[in-house]
């Protein structure tokens, strides 16, 4: 679908472009140095903890703020200083911010009235939007009488009746509970696939961030760290940022000690030496620290002494720890040299018993070298 | 109640670390289980007695007075009724009575008309912490008297006062607003402006500032964010200001028998005259007294209707 509206789009290479954005509040530089392209029809998602400028990009993006130094570009047309009333984009905002005074038609209705358009289109495209959202037999009502999910989904309506070039939505799912937020993230994409929008939605919740985006730009301290597709982004991190606050990691510091054609070996300050695959854009000069992440899952558990000697890393350790978390177990295992590494293993074979010795191993491949 | 001891219970324990007593332990709780009135007899008695004495009585021998027509001090009383309120059908007291709703009304139109810009100002786009000064500001001239502060209006607006001597500076005609309709609108907006800033302040300064922003976003210039966002979702601290303006302007004696002059009597001035003034008519005061008592009452009554209902709304 992304590829057949981009097709149908090609006179515009990208809905939204930010030019080396800068936007302080007071001596705080909330978003610095950003530049961003956001395509026709994809799903972005601006990820990053809290703080980190994600919710002031969206902000610069919709018009409620304007940025110090750069430019906002939207649909190849420079808005960096229209007001958000005149720019082609609809928010749709945290906690949702439904008029209380206006019944749930009135709301979806808002934006078309002020377009002046006739009463019967108002009418017909209302209808629309909240059959969109499965919200039809609601338009009567009043936002205090939905449920948090029934408003998110006004939001929506309210949001999309408008036909924006680019939907906003800042942090869309964040104030529901888990098993709503499930349901709503699997209708944001249908809706995303269904209407071929441009969605940017900024989010903390990296899982969602992963499942739902075509992109995802992840941010940190005002600064964007890296952007890619979800793959990308969790099985290439470029920093060690990156790869620690997507999903969960096990981060090893240390210097190199040897290097041959493909793998580099470092040791950690315990003296834990750990292999790892060398980056193509190393092949000149090596960085003398480097830090390895491995993912719990890429990990493997054994017995003490079985096979598995054709891992590049394999070390004794003793279990610490054991948390049960349903389809998977998570262990705590202590390194003879000291380290702490998290594994995480489907939920399959017998628990070893605390403070068991076992054995640990994973590939060079597995891991992810970073400059430290 | 059963809760309410849970809970002082639970505080209790978190505090002493201790296992909760039972309510039956405790001599205060048996006493309160045993005699459920004691308590709120005992918080309301002193302002209940006071209230009961100087309001409640004072308004019924008010009652009875404009029950008896024409009743006179050192009169013998005559026989009951309803010709008080029968002499308030005359003309010449409608008037009186459509005079006062007129400044009433204007008052509060002139205080929502000045005190809408200035509250919104100081709660949304002021720096926050001028906030409290500026709030300060605007009720500081509650400490002082009213009485004075017409006399200080007194001292402006008459002829060959601070204001004359102002527009002779500056070579415009003077005027003569001292004891006339302008002087009365002047003394009254001056005095009840403070309530309306406070008042439309609290209900501003609560307002949603994303809906703004959501209005905004879909496509509503600022005026039209203004009447369709920012005057529904604050219509019941408006309402809310205006009736308690509108009330407290149709009570005031202060201002139109201080500034209004002989031409412009209103309905608690004319109270005023019945029982203290030349004629002495406490019969028709009582019956003028309980027709303003009535009217107060409708307005608060509207405002804690219209007023509540919204705002449990919000």
């Amino acid at each position: 679908m992304e590829q057949t509206l981009a097709a149908v789009r090609t006179d515009l290479a990208f809905d939204i472009e930010l030019q080396t954005v800068l936007k302080t509040f007071g001596d705080e530089a909330a978003v610095q140095d950003l530049t961003l392209q956001i395509r026709p029809g994809e799903f972005f998602s601006i990820l990053g903890p809290s703080g980190c400028g994600k919710t002031t990009t969206l902000r610069l993006i919709a018009g409620f703020e304007t940025p110090t130094a750069g430019s906002v570009c939207i649909q190849g047309q420079d808005m960096t200083q229209v007001p958000p009333y005149q720019r082609p984009v609809n928010t749709v905002f945290q906690s949702y911010a439904l008029f209380r005074h206006l019944n749930v038609w009135e709301n979806v209705a808002f934006g078309l009235k002020l377009q002046k358009l006739p009463r019967e289109e108002v009418r017909s495209r209302v209808a629309t939007a909240l059959e969109q959202v499965k919200l039809d037999g609601f338009a009567k009502r009043t936002p205090a009488q939905l449920s948090g999910g029934q408003q998110q989904r006004v939001a929506l309506a309210r949001a999309l009746v408008n036909r924006p070039a680019v939907l906003l939505l800042d942090e869309p799912l964040g104030a529901l509970d888990l098993k709503l937020r499930k349901e709503m993230q699997l209708e944001l994409a249908h809706l995303h696939r269904s209407l071929g929008l441009t969605f940017v939605m900024v989010t903390h919740d990296q899982e969602e961030a992963l499942s739902l985006s075509d992109r995802i730009a992840v941010m940190n301290q005002g600064r964007l760290e890296q952007m890619g597709t979800p793959s990308q982004i969790y099985e290439e991190p470029e920093t060690a940022f990156v790869a620690d606050f997507i999903g969960d990691t096990n981060l090893l510091r240390g210097r190199v000690s040897h290097s041959n054609g493909s793998t580099v070996q470092l040791v950690t300050e315990a003296g834990l030496p750990v292999w790892t695959d060398r980056r193509s854009e190393w092949n000149g000069t090596l960085p003398q620290k480097l830090v390895v992440s491995i993912r719990p899952e890429k990990i493997r558990v054994s017995q003490l002494e079985a096979a598995g000697h054709d891992a590049h890393n394999c070390y004794a350790g003793r279990l610490r720890q054991v948390m049960y978390l349903g389809p998977n177990i998570q262990f705590q295992i202590e390194l003879a040299t000291g380290e702490h590494l998290t594994v995480l293993q489907p939920n399959r074979a017998r628990l070893p018993a605390l403070d068991t010795e076992v054995q640990v191993s994973w590939s060079a491949g597995d891991g992810r070298a970073l400059v430290a | 109640m059963d809760a309410v001891y849970r809970m002082q219970d639970f505080q209790d324990s978190v505090k002493c670390d201790r296992p909760p007593r039972l309510p039956q332990d405790r001599p205060v709780l048996r006493y309160r289980a045993r005699m459920p009135w004691l308590q709120p007899l005992l918080l309301l008695a002193p302002a209940g007695l006071w209230l009961v004495l100087l309001l409640v009585f004072p308004t019924l021998l008010l009652l009875e007075l404009s029950l008896i027509p024409d009743f006179r001090l050192g009169q013998v009383p005559g026989a009951y009724g309803v010709g008080n309120y029968l002499t308030l059908l005359d003309p010449l007291y409608l008037k009186v009575v459509g005079r006062s709703l007129f400044y009433a009304c204007g008052t509060t139109l002139l205080c929502l008309l000045l005190g809408f810009p200035v509250s919104y100002w100081i709660a949304l786009l002021a720096p926050r912490r001028w906030r409290s000064l500026l709030l300060l500001g605007f009720v500081l001239p509650l400490w002082t008297s009213s009485l004075l502060r017409a006399y200080a209006w007194i001292t402006i607006l008459r002829p060959s006062g601070v204001l004359n001597s102002f527009l002779g500076w500056l070579h415009l005609p003077g005027q003569t607003w001292l004891n006339s309709t302008p002087a009365i609108f002047i003394g009254m907006t001056y005095s009840f402006l403070p309530y309306m800033v406070l008042i439309l302040y609290a209900t501003l300064e609560k307002l949603d500032r994303r809906l703004l922003e959501a209005a905004a976003d879909l496509g509503a210039k600022p005026s039209q964010t203004f009447w369709q966002v920012t005057v529904p979702q604050t219509l019941p601290g408006i309402v809310a200001a205006g009736l308690l303006v509108f009330i407290s302007a149709l009570g005031d004696f202060v201002v139109p028998d201080l500034l209004g002059g002989s031409s412009s009597m209103t309905v608690p001035r004319l109270v005023y005259q019945q029982f203290l003034g030349a004629t002495r008519n406490w019969g028709l005061g009582s019956s003028l007294s309980l027709l303003l008592i009535g009217a107060v009452g409708v307005g608060i009554w509207l405002l804690l209707r219209f007023g509540d209902r919204q705002s449990d709304a919000l």
